[in-house]
């Protein structure tokens, strides 16, 4: 009987969404004020019908209800109680609901934080989100039913897949989705001031804080991704330029580009039409993200579904978005153009460099994801491209991207000289080439690579801390310094040290890593990077719903015990699937991993060692962009329940050494 | 009117630049990079390319998966059940190899014919066939009465059907 409710529950929410699609944007069209009023309230029944459904899904599987298809294909009945809650978005059908509900979730946000905004621009954005709903909601109802009954009910699930049976499965795809789908609202907006023809310095001191939140999930989905491929794919990599991974890291390319396009919207009114551009391409890239991993044209360990009729239906579904927003686009742009004029040197010409930067790197990860499925739908043979090419192509482009980040937040808007800027920067310039040399030096891993990274990484700290200090400089005192800081300012500065951490991370995993396939048995043992392993032995272990092998082994430095490590081999009888369970000893400076490979004939194993320096620093880099970004968000002007209108852009003050806003 | 022409030059200045630069990228990295992908039944007759990196799929040979006594080398025969290819591989095998599984191995062909892989994938799922592996086994089937003439010595048990 729940599943029924569910199954209602979403056809009812698709008969709200599509009169929430419909209406209010004919009300705004003809000026109907009775009909732009009933996009907040179909929002609000929409949401609620939605989180009906899934928490009628999520009830079938704590009730271990296995006459429900989708349930005794993804849980079983040992299967403990929080894999069984996070098993709803383990396979398609679910994801794609959890997908529509925080569709909806974000939907219900926008319409209640949106109370001052002009009644007919916020029925338009309701009314976009809505259609984008329907699509979501159609596909569901269409193709994947997730309350599909099998009778007669089978006595037991299959259980889910052992590769989602981990911690960092429970939280990386909400997180992903609430970013892919945080795209859905600078998208809704950029639409509805297409449709109203108008875009003023309210559109964007609106869109701005929405773009940073779904960009900052977006971020700690991806960050977590990693880090759960690193933790659970048992191959110690954190990056692998897989289909499904690139499929995130797009949105996120072009999202942080429209961060910052936005930057000089709001505050020079310059770049709108290329913003609404971004804001199209954010969330069409979100679609096709979901396309690919939804619809398995890819071969990727990701890709679990694998049903053409699906992939047709979010093609067209993306095709429909995409070519209406883009064709609205052509329509309307010529009224959207506009804003202050600026000089070669100044820092809306860094931020474009930024933004063409961003784009083009996206444009080469999509080339690189594209290309292999292109020449095989055209019968042209089976090729793949691999992280080499991604590494030739992207590194290149980063590298002038992250010195332009040293210097944009120093440059003045309108025009700088160049004089000031090398006058003010070159301490920092030769400060961090010099340590990168020193360092490079002393470890002894030269290359141009390393060299070149680590100078560019510590250029951005060295740089974000000087701009710190000038502002808190400013003011007489300390302290009135740091309170005069905004948090956009702190929150830029915060995330731009998070880039620099991020690269000495990556920089130093790739160039120092040191990784053995050995053959231990008990009582062997072998030395890494100045560690020794010693394999004690391997004993038998119980699990809820698996067996194991489950290794110890002990991890010296000289006479020094550093770690115990404990890597598993599981099997998961009711998948028949063995399941490689590493073990990490984390550290700040450095990760010890282990991972059991197969049983060899005479009682040894073949095991896998690492050694990651500086491997957490990849993790702790993002962290600190998001929580930058969550700063930046919350700032003071975004606060303001009626924003004032401004009708001048915004001009810095003649002594101020950084303009006054990221 | 000049500011908004020198800001239209700055832009699409930028721009171009940008975009030959990627295209500059992507021209040289991908033309490097890229794999072919062959089935056994090509490799055995000699159309893969030797001494560049190749893929190659089919399902592991029953009964032909050989380590080392001591070390971690192992030695294997992949199919598509019209030939079959010897492969060496030195480490840590995935969870899902075993015999009669679909896989993928990724490296070169030596002089002898032996593929030396450097990675092995095998899928997270035991129902999945890669699916290069699975048309390869499809066209090996249809040719299956016309099997390529075996130019190697250890492409025994070539038809043999896990």
């Amino acid at each position: 009987m729940i599943p029924e409710l569910g199954h209602f529950a979403l056809i009812t929410a698709l008969t709200v969404a599509i009169v929430q699609g419909i209406v209010p944007l004919l009300g705004a069209w003809r000026g109907t004020p009775e009909w732009t009023a009933m996009a907040v309230p179909a929002t609000r029944a929409q949401f609620a019908l939605v989180l009906l459904a899934y928490l009628c899904l999520t009830w079938a599987f704590v009730s271990r209800d296995f006459s429900v298809a989708y349930v005794a294909q993804n849980a079983n009945a040992d299967l403990p109680l929080f894999y069984r809650i996070s098993a709803v978005w383990g396979a398609h059908e679910g994801s794609i609901l959890l997908w529509t509900l925080i569709l909806a979730g974000w939907t219900l946000a926008v319409s209640i934080a949106s109370g001052s905004l002009p009644e007919a621009f916020r029925a338009r954005v309701l009314s976009v989100m809505g259609l984008v709903s329907c699509g979501f909601l159609l596909f569901i109802l269409m193709t994947s039913n997730p309350f599909e009954r099998l009778l007669p009910a089978p006595p037991d699930g299959r259980d889910l897949n052992p590769l989602l049976q981990d911690p960092g499965m429970i939280i990386h795809p909400p997180m992903l989705y609430m970013g892919y789908v945080g795209l859905a609202v600078p998208f809704a907006f950029a639409v509805a001031a297409l449709m109203g023809g108008r875009l003023d310095a309210a559109w964007t001191r609106w869109t701005r804080p929405w773009t940073t939140v779904a960009w900052v999930f977006l971020t700690a989905g991806i960050a977590l991704g990693s880090w759960w491929a690193y933790n659970e794919l048992g191959w110690g990599g954190w990056w692998f330029w897989d289909p499904v991974e690139n499929a995130s890291f797009m949105p996120w390319l072009v999202a942080t580009a429209l961060m910052h396009s936005l930057a000089v919207s709001e505050q020079r009114g310059a770049f709108k039409a290329w913003t609404v551009l971004l804001a199209i391409f954010g969330f069409s890239l979100s679609l096709l993200g979901t396309f690919l991993v939804r619809s398995g044209v890819l071969v990727s360990v990701h890709a679990f579904a694998t049903d053409p009729e699906r992939g047709v239906f979010i093609l067209a579904f993306l095709a429909l978005v995409v070519g209406g927003a883009l064709a609205l686009y052509a329509w309307r742009a010529n009224a959207i153009s506009g804003g202050g004029s600026f000089r070669l040197l100044s820092r809306e010409t860094l931020l474009l460099i930024n933004n063409v930067l961003l784009v083009v790197a996206c444009a080469t990860v999509l080339l690189g994801t594209m290309y292999p499925l292109i020449v095989d739908a055209l019968g042209l043979g089976k090729i793949s491209v691999g992280p080499p090419y991604f590494d030739a192509v992207f590194t290149p482009l980063m590298l002038p991207l992250v010195f332009v980040l040293g210097i944009g937040p120093m440059t003045r808007w309108k025009g700088d000289s160049a004089g000031r800027l090398v006058r003010l920067l070159r301490i920092a310039f030769i400060v961090s080439v010099v340590l990168a040399l020193v360092i490079v030096m002393v470890t002894g891993g030269f290359s141009a690579l390393l060299l070149a990274a680590l100078a560019m990484a510590l250029w951005t700290i060295a740089t974000t801390v000087q701009g710190l200090v000038i502002r808190v400089g400013s003011k007489p005192s300390l302290g009135q310094g740091l309170r005069a800081l905004p948090r956009s300012f702190v929150g830029m500065s915060l995330a731009h040290i998070g880039v620099g951490i991020f690269i000495i991370g990556v920089a130093a995993t790739n160039a120092f890593s040191t990784e053995r396939d050995v053959r231990l048995g008990p009582g062997d043992s072998e030395e890494l990077a100045g560690y020794r392993f010693e394999f004690v032995g391997v004993g038998d272990v119980e699990g809820p719903n698996y067996s194991a092998r489950r290794a110890d082994i002990r991890v010296f430095r000289g006479d020094q015990p550093v770690a115990v490590l404990h890597p598993e081999k599981r099997l998961y009888p009711i998948q028949a699937q063995p399941m490689t369970e590493a073990a990490v000893d984390a550290g700040f400076t450095r990760d010890l991993y282990v991972a059991l490979g197969e049983p060899l004939d005479d009682g040894s194993w073949a095991v896998r060692l690492y050694y990651k320096p500086l491997i957490r620093w990849i993790w702790l880099g993002p962290t600190l962009m998001a929580l930058g970004g969550l700063l930046a968000a919350s700032d003071r002007r975004y606060r303001r329940r009626a924003p004032a209108p401004r009708t001048a852009p915004h001009e810095p003050e003649p002594g101020d050494p950084v303009a006054a806003t990221p | 009117m000049r500011p908004r022409r020198r800001q239209r030059l700055i832009f699409v200045g930028v721009v171009l630049v940008g975009v030959a630069v990627a295209t500059a990228l992507v021209l040289t990295a991908i033309g490097e990079n890229m794999l072919y992908f062959y089935s056994p039944t090509q490799i055995a007759a000699g159309e893969a390319p030797q001494g560049h990196d190749v893929r190659v799929g089919g399902l592991v040979v029953v009964g032909s998966v050989a380590r080392q006594t001591n070390g971690l080398d192992v030695r294997f025969d992949l199919t598509d059940t019209a030939a079959s290819v010897p492969v060496t591989y030195t480490g840590i095998l995935p969870d899902l190899f075993r015999e009669g599984q679909g896989i993928v191995a990724l490296g070169r062909i030596d002089g002898d014919g032996v593929f030396r892989a450097r990675e092995v994938l095998a899928k997270h799922d035991e129902n999945y066939m890669p699916p290069e592996v699975a048309e390869a086994l499809e066209l090996a089937a249809e040719g299956g009465s016309m099997p390529q003439p075996m130019k190697n010595p250890h492409a025994e048990g070539a038809t043999g059907k896990p």
